[in-house]
């Protein structure tokens, strides 16, 4: 395996642990998301997929991210810091008063991120938004939203992405975290999406199905994307709590966090990996 | 101050009528032309909200986004981050009703530079009935911070509103109606947001309007003359940031108010005012507005006299709070 994959797969492998630690301080947090996303971030924010530097945070022809389901805002914060956007050590301030790295992501603060999320499927929204400001400028930038499963029973959703359906946004992809959890259950119970594949494409994107931890996909599925004259939807299938044996497909890591124990154990596990 | 210039003939039956709603497709146009980063959305409502010239001149820079209006405010928070300004058109009952949580997280949290034209608000709406009459769409933007309220009082104000809109850094919300209504202001009459103007000087009531019902409050300090009462008019276009400052002003030399809106009683200008005057200088104030009940179909002007928004209640509101001194 070539150097570069490997590397990634390390720097991954610190975001996990930077989100234990993180959620295991703040005594609150979203662990099973941030896990799963943690290859996905790492592709996104250290491959060669996304124009992405935070020399040129403000550049007007940036790739934009977008964070529609921002309660896994921990594995942003922790790429975005180990990408240079902020230092490592402010992570710990996470959820405290008077942190920049609010309990959802916000853009008040200069540190990479485009706008602010909470209320789930608004990010499609925004980013859908910016692809066709994008179109409008024939600025040549590319649109990467990170979504979960669970932002799919909003309507809004469906709106957004019936108009870049419409508008055949190839500026824009989706990064959808198939993780099979929710809050009070699996997806499936609370709130079946399946066939998800097949609704996707009825709404005029192409879809390409992914394992969302094997990093060499990843960035083959973005670099597909980016070629597009649709807009793309990847669906990652990840393992929530990914790399933490007592989290892995437990819907009740959702949003809740590690007590020291917990996290010592989680940090053994991860860092032996 | 001065009293603002008004229109040679607003007291009269000859006054030109133009819904308010025509300022604002009349002030997009003048934005296509001069405003590059001015683009407009709607969700199928493009005839009624005036915005169709528009979407004729400058295609390219309009969006037709569907019968969706959530999505629609957070795309417009996507444009306006990525440096454009756009204007959602609806109806007010559905944006910013529906879409309240999008305007409120990714507009004002986020700090996107949205204007939002809310179309079809108070009774005189009509025959569409209840569901379509914006009763409450200002109390649940005036709570949202940071969020600029707007309800101009005729086409040409609208009109001014739109560009100032483009001009203001920062989301604004602004109102108006369906019906062909009153003329009163004049190409010269200024307009500033936050900036209250002065129509009539008087010292025995205040009388603070917002939006079309301006023309039966004019009405209204006339027919008080006639008894010998000298009402002081105030068009308090702006709700939000209020002008406290020329309604506190004109209140310390009256000593009373009243307020007029086609919007409930609750949360509109009568509680703006009232939460001002409360902490600046307490007086007696009598608000007319939609008295904490849904409308109905009917004629416009039927439903205002119904409900009880026409010149003759405002005479008799200012009675009373005179007499309340
Ligand atoms: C509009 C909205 N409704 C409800 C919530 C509360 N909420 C937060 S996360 C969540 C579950 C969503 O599922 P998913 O994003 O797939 O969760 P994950 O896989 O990350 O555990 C809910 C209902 C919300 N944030 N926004
Ligand atoms: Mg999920």
């Amino acid at each position: 395996m070539d150097l570069a994959i490997r590397q990634m797969e390390e720097t991954a492998n610190l975001i996990r642990q930077d989100v234990i630690k993180m959620i295991a301080q703040a005594g609150s947090g979203h662990p099973a998301g941030s896990l799963g996303m943690a290859d996905v971030l790492t592709a996104l924010y250290f491959g060669d997929e996304a124009n992405l530097d935070p020399q040129k945070k403000h550049n007007p022809k940036r790739d934009r991210v977008v964070l529609s389901n921002a309660h896994i805002c921990p594995v942003l914060y922790s790429a975005l810091a180990r990408r240079g956007y902020f230092p490592i050590k402010e992570l710990m301030t996470l959820r405290r008063l008077g942190s920049r790295l609010q309990g959802h992501s916000n853009n008040h603060f200069d540190i990479g991120i485009e706008t602010s999320g909470g209320p789930l499927s608004q990010g499609i929204s925004q980013a859908v938004g910016m692809a066709i400001a994008g179109r409008m400028d024939k600025s040549p930038f590319h649109v990467w939203c990170l979504m979960s499963d669970g932002e799919f029973d909003e309507g809004q959703t469906w709106e957004a992405f019936m108009l870049a359906g419409k508008l055949k946004l190839g500026g824009l992809t989706a990064l959808i975290d198939r993780n099979r959890i929710q809050i009070s259950g699996n997806t499936e119970d609370v709130m079946p999406l399946e066939i998800f594949k097949k609704k996707l494409k009825a709404f005029n994107w192409k879809v390409i199905e992914i394992n969302g931890h094997k990093m060499p996909l990843i960035i083959k599925a973005m670099r597909r994307a980016k070629n597009q004259s649709k807009p793309t939807a990847i669906i990652c299938h990840t393992i929530p709590g990914k790399g933490v044996s007592f989290m892995e497909n437990k819907y009740e890591w959702h949003g809740k966090a590690p007590n020291p124990k917990e996290a010592k154990q989680a940090l053994e596990e991860l860092s032996k990996l | 101050m001065k009293p603002i210039s008004l229109s040679k003939y607003w007291m009269y039956k000859t006054v030109e009528k133009k819904a308010t709603r025509d300022g604002y497709g009349e002030g997009l146009l003048e934005l296509g032309k001069s405003n590059p980063k001015v683009v407009v959305l709607t969700a199928d409502v493009g005839e009624s909200t005036r915005v169709l010239p528009f979407q004729k001149k400058y295609p390219n820079r309009f969006v037709e986004c569907g019968v969706a209006e959530q999505n629609m405010m957070g795309v417009a928070a996507g444009l306006a981050l990525t440096g454009k300004i756009p204007f959602v058109s609806s109806y007010a009952v559905f944006s910013p009703g529906r879409n309240w949580d999008q305007l409120r997280v990714s507009v004002c949290y986020s700090k996107a530079n949205v204007k939002i034209a809310g179309a079809h608000t108070g009774v005189s709406v009509g025959p569409d009935g209840a569901t379509h009459q914006a009763l409450e769409d200002m109390a649940i933007t005036r709570a949202i911070p940071g969020l600029v309220v707007i309800a101009p009082c005729d086409a040409e104000e609208t009109r001014k509103c739109t560009l100032a809109a483009a001009a203001h850094k920062g989301p604004v919300y602004f109102r108006f109606g369906r019906e062909k209504t009153p003329v009163i202001t004049v190409k010269q009459t200024p307009f500033k947001i936050g900036q209250a103007n002065l129509c009539r000087e008087g010292y025995d009531v205040t009388i603070i309007a917002c939006g079309p019902l301006l023309h039966q409050t004019l009405m209204a300090a006339e027919m008080l003359a006639e008894q010998g009462i000298e009402a002081e008019v105030i068009n308090s276009h702006t709700i939000k940031p209020l002008d406290a400052k020329t309604i506190v002003q004109s209140v310390k030399k009256t000593h009373c108010a009243v307020t007029v809106e086609e919007h409930q009683l609750m949360g509109g200008l009568f509680g703006a005012v009232s939460e001002c005057l409360a902490k600046r200088y307490p007086v007696p104030v009598e608000p007319i507005g939609m008295p904490n009940k849904f409308g109905e179909s009917g004629a416009p002007d039927e439903l205002l006299a119904k409900y009880g928004m026409t010149k003759e209640n405002i005479v008799k509101a200012a009675l009373k709070a005179i007499n309340r001194k």
